[in-house]
C-alpha cells in the first residue's frame, strides 16, 4: 500500500543521507522524496512516498523516529489531507497542435510559462493523478522533457504539524 | 579562558569522567596527541586502529562505561569501521574520535581523507562532523549522552585538523539539545498490568533473555522475577553472563547451537517473555516455527526491535530495570495467584527436566586427544567467578558459550551480532585495563587469533596480564564444520596448512608461551599460565575435526537439531 509520510528533521549536515541511507540500507521502497526548510528555525520538512505492508510501514515509522536527527514522523495514510505535486512539461507545439495544447492546458487549469515557435512549457499543480492525466493527453503531441517535484502533503483542518 | 580545539576535546573527556582512551596517532590528530602528552588521561597505544576500538569496546562491555578510541584520518579512520560496526551490532556505548583533513580541504580528495560520516552512518548510533570550534564542546557532550542512553551504541566524532587548533572559550555545556531524541525508560503501566495477567495465566512460560539484560544492569530484577514465578530462563549468546548459568532455572543458550532443552522449551512454550532480545536469525531458526504455540511479550528499550521479526502480542517499551522491577513488584502483591501459577507450571518444569535428562549438554571425552570443550571446562574450574572471558568468533566461541557456565554479569565479552574474528584479544586488553586485578582470558581459535595477534605487543608494553588460550585445530573450524555437514567435506580454503609456532610468536613479543599437546598437560598448562605474571599465550593442540553440537542447520526450525551422538 502507498503511504505518504512527513518527517520533520534537524536541518543539519548529512541529514538527507541519513534518511535515504536508512531506506536503501533496510530495503524499504522510496518513490519520491522532497525536502525544504520550514518556518521553524533549524527544521526541515521531508515528504516521502513509500510502499509496503503494515509490518514494513511500522518499521519505517519506527526506524525514522529512531534517527537522532528526526523530530517528528507523521504518516498521512488514513488521514484527511491535501496532496499536491508540481510538474513542468515541455511539449511539442507546432502549427495544428498549438491550439489543441492550449485547450488542454485550459481544461486542466495549467499555465504556459515559456513559449517558442515549436514548443510550450506547461506548469501544472495538482494531485499526482491529475498530472498523470494531463501527461496522457499531451503524450500524442510529443513530450520533450518533464520534471516533477514529487508530492507534498498537508493535513486538512486547523491543526498544524510543527516540531 | 580560551583553549584550542584539542584542549577543549580533552577537557570534555575529563568532564565525562574518561580516564583511559585507546588509540593510534597520525597527522590529523597530532595536536590531540600533543595535548595528551600533558593530560592526566591515560592513553593505551594499540598496534592497529581496529584493535583500539575493540579495546575500547572491551573496556565498555566489562565496566558499563563509555569506551573511547582515537584514530587519525583516512586509513586510521577506516580501520576503525569494523570495530565500530561490532559495537553497533551489540549496542555497546562508545565514542570514537577520528581526525579529519582541515575543513577547507574536505571533499578535495586530500591526503588521508575519507568521508567518515558517510562511511559510518549505517554502523553508528549517530555521528558528527565538527565544522565550527564553537560547536565542539556541545558535540562531545551530546556524543556521550547519545552513546550511553536509551539503547546504547557507538557515536563517531570526526574532528578536522583546523578545528583542533582554533581557539574558543571553554565551558562544558550542562544540557544536551536533542529535540528528536528522548528514549523511553519507564514502561507503560497498563501494558505491565496486562503482562502480569498473561504471566499468571501461563502454563508453559519461558523467559528469553538477550544482551539488554547486561546493558541495563537488570540482572537482579531478572533473577527475582524468575525465582518468584519459577520461570525457566534461556539466554542468547549476548546474555550468557546475564543470568547465572548454574541457577536451577537456567536453560543455557538457545538457537543454532543452543541446548536441546532450551530449544524444546521455546518450541513448546505457551508464553514467551522476550527481555532485551531481538529475535536474531541465529536464535530463531526458521521464523514461522519459532515459539509458534506461544503468546509473546516483548520488553525492549528500542521500539524498532519490537515486531521487526516476529508478531508480538504485548509490546512494552522501556528500560529492563524499570519494567522487570515493576513486573516483580506487581506480582509480589498477588501471593495466591503466584502460588497458583507455580502449581500450574509444575508439569512444565517437569517436562523440561526430562528434556534436560534425556539430552544433557555434553561431548565425547577422550584420553588420547585434547577435546576443546575439556579445555574450556578446565579453565572454568581453575578461574574465579569474576574472571572476564573474551572470545573471538567460531567454534571456540560457541563451546565457550555452551560450557563455561558464567556466573556474574559482564564476564563474557564476545562479538555476537557482527561476529568479528579478531575481537577477543583487543577486547581482553581493554577489560584488563579496566580491571587490572581480575583474571582476563581470551579463549581463541588459531584462525581468529591471527587477525589481531599484533596486540601481544600492547599487552607486553603495558604489562597487562591477559591469558590467551588458543584452541588450535589448524582449521577455520566453524566453516570446516559447515563444509563437512553441508558441502560433502570439501574443505575449501579452511585448512590452515602452515603450522604456526605460537610459543615462539609469544616469545618474540616478550610474552610467555606455553603449549599443551597431551590431555594430561591441559590442567598444568592452565595453572602455570594463571600463576605466571604478565601476558601468557597457551596453545592447546585440540581434536581437529570436533564439531559444535547441537546444531540447527540454517533454515530449519530450532527443534530440528543435529544432536551430539
Amino acid at each position: 500500500m502507498r503511504h505518504t509520510i512527513s518527517v520533520l528533521v534537524e536541518n543539519e549536515f548529512g541529514v538527507l543521507s541519513r534518511i535515504s541511507g536508512l531506506f536503501s540500507g533496510r530495503g524499504f521502497n522510496i518513490e519520491s522524496l522532497c525536502v525544504a526548510p520550514t518556518m521553524e528555525e533549524g527544521i526541515s520538512r521531508m515528504t516521502l512516498v513509500t510502499t509496503g505492508d503494515d509490518r514494513i510501514l511500522e518499521q519505517i515509522n519506527k526506524q525514522l523516529n529512531k534517527l537522532i536527527s528526526t523530530i517528528k514522523v507523521v504518516d498521512f495514510t488514513g488521514e484527511d489531507y491535501v496532496e499536491r505535486e508540481l510538474a513542468l512539461i515541455k511539449v511539442n507545439a507546432e502549427a495544428d497542435s498549438r491550439a489543441e495544447a492550449l485547450r488542454i492546458v485550459d481544461i486542466f487549469r495549467a499555465k504556459v510559462v515559456d513559449v517558442t515557435p515549436r514548443s510550450y512549457t506547461i506548469e501544472i499543480t495538482g494531485a499526482p493523478a491529475k498530472i498523470n492525466a494531463l501527461l496522457e493527453l499531451l503524450r500524442p503531441m510529443g513530450i520533450k522533457e518533464i520534471v516533477r517535484s514529487g508530492p507534498v502533503v498537508i493535513g486538512r483542518g486547523a491543526k498544524g504539524v510543527t516540531g | 579562558m580560551e583553549l584550542t580545539g584539542s584542549q577543549i576535546l580533552l577537557a570534555c573527556l575529563q568532564e565525562e569522567g574518561v580516564d583511559t582512551v585507546f588509540g593510534y596517532p597520525g597527522g590529523a590528530v597530532i595536536n590531540i596527541y600533543d595535548d595528551l602528552f600533558d593530560s592526566p588521561i591515560e592513553h593505551i597505544l594499540t598496534r592497529h586502529e581496529q584493535a583500539a576500538v575493540h579495546a575500547a569496546d572491551g573496556y565498555a562491555r566489562s565496566t558499563g562505561k563509555v569506551g573511547v578510541a582515537i584514530a587519525t584520518s583516512g586509513p586510521g579512520a577506516t580501520n576503525t569501521v569494523t570495530g565500530i560496526a561490532t559495537a553497533y551490532m551489540d549496542s555497546i556505548p562508545m565514542v570514537v574520535i577520528t581526525g579529519q583533513v582541515p575543513t577547507p580541504l574536505i571533499g578535495n580528495d586530500a591526503f588521508q581523507e575519507a568521508d567518515m560520516c558517510g562511511i559510518t552512518r549505517p554502523c553508528t548510533k549517530h555521528n558528527f562532523l565538527v565544522q565550527d570550534i564553537r560547536d565542539l564542546a556541545q558535540t562531545v557532550k551530546e556524543a556521550f549522552y547519545i552513546a550511553r542512553t536509551g539503547r546504547p551504541g557507538p557515536v563517531l566524532i570526526d574532528l578536522p585538523k583546523d578545528i583542533q587548533v582554533h581557539k574558543y572559550k571553554f565551558k562544558y555545556p550542562e544540557k544536551v539539545k536533542l529535540r528528536g531524541y528522548k528514549p523511553t525508560y519507564a514502561g507503560n503501566s497498563r501494558q505491565i498490568d496486562k503482562a502480569v495477567k498473561m504471566v499468571l495465566q501461563a502454563r508453559r512460560p519461558v523467559l528469553y533473555v538477550g544482551g539488554g539484560i547486561n546493558l541495563s544492569a537488570a540482572n537482579e530484577q531478572l533473577i527475582k522475577l524468575a525465582e518468584l514465578t519459577q520461570t525457566p530462563v534461556t539466554t542468547t549468546l549476548m546474555a550468557m553472563s546475564g543470568f547465572p548459568q548454574n541457577h536451577p532455572l537456567a536453560l543455557g543458550m538457545l538457537g543454532m547451537h543452543g541446548t536441546f532443552y532450551a530449544n524444546m522449551s521455546v518450541t513448546e512454550c505457551d508464553l514467551l517473555i522476550a527481555v532485551g532480545a531481538r529475535f536474531d536469525d541465529r536464535v530463531t531458526g526458521r521464523i514461522d516455527s519459532f515459539a509458534n504455540k506461544a503468546k509473546v511479550i516483548h520488553i525492549d528499550i528500542d521500539p524498532t526491535s519490537i515486531k521487526k521479526n516476529v508478531a508480538v502480542d504485548l509490546p512494552i517499551v522501556g528500560d529492563l530495570q524499570d519494567v522487570l522491577g515493576k513486573l516483580h513488584a506487581k506480582l509480589t502483591e498477588q501471593t495466591d495467584a503466584v502460588q497458583q501459577l507455580i502449581e500450574n507450571t509444575a508439569d512444565w518444569r517437569a517436562s523440561i527436566a526430562e528434556w534436560r535428562q534425556s539430552h544433557p549438554m555434553g561431548y565425547k571425552s577422550s584420553d588420547t586427544v585434547i577435546k576443546p570443550q575439556f579445555v574450556i571446562e578446565k579453565i572454568r574450574e581453575l578461574t574465579a567467578d569474576d574472571a572476564i572471558i573474551t572470545t573471538e568468533v567460531g567454534q571456540h566461541q560457541m563451546w565457550t558459550a555452551q560450557f563455561f557456565q558464567f556466573r556474574q554479569p559482564r564476564t563474557f565479552l564476545t562479538s555476537g551480532g557482527l561476529g568479528t574474528m579478531g575481537f577477543g584479544l583487543p577486547a581482553a586488553l581493554g577489560a584488563q585495563v579496566a580491571f587490572p586485578e581480575r583474571q582476563v582470558i581470551d579463549i581463541s581459535g588459531d584462525g581468529s587469533f591471527q587477525m589481531n595477534s599484533q596486540e601481544l605487543a600492547t599487552l607486553v608494553q603495558y604489562r597487562l596480564p591477559v591469558k590467551i588460550a588458543i584452541l588450535n585445530n589448524n582449521f577455520l573450524g566453524m566453516v570446516r564444520q559447515w563444509q563437512q555437514m553441508f558441502f560433502e567435506k570439501r574443505y575449501s580454503q579452511t585448512c590452515m596448512e602452515l603450522p604456526i609456532d605460537f610459543v615462539k610468536l609469544a616469545e618474540a613479543y616478550g610474552a610467555t608461551g606455553l603449549q599443551a599437546a597431551r590431555v594430561e598437560d591441559v590442567e598444568k598448562t592452565i595453572q602455570t599460565a594463571l600463576d605466571t605474571p604478565g601476558p601468557v599465550l597457551m596453545e592447546f593442540k585440540v581434536a581437529r575435526e570436533e564439531n559444535v553440537l547441537p546444531m540447527v542447520p540454517a533454515g530449519k526450525a530450532i527443534n530440528e537439531m543435529v544432536l551430539a551422538s
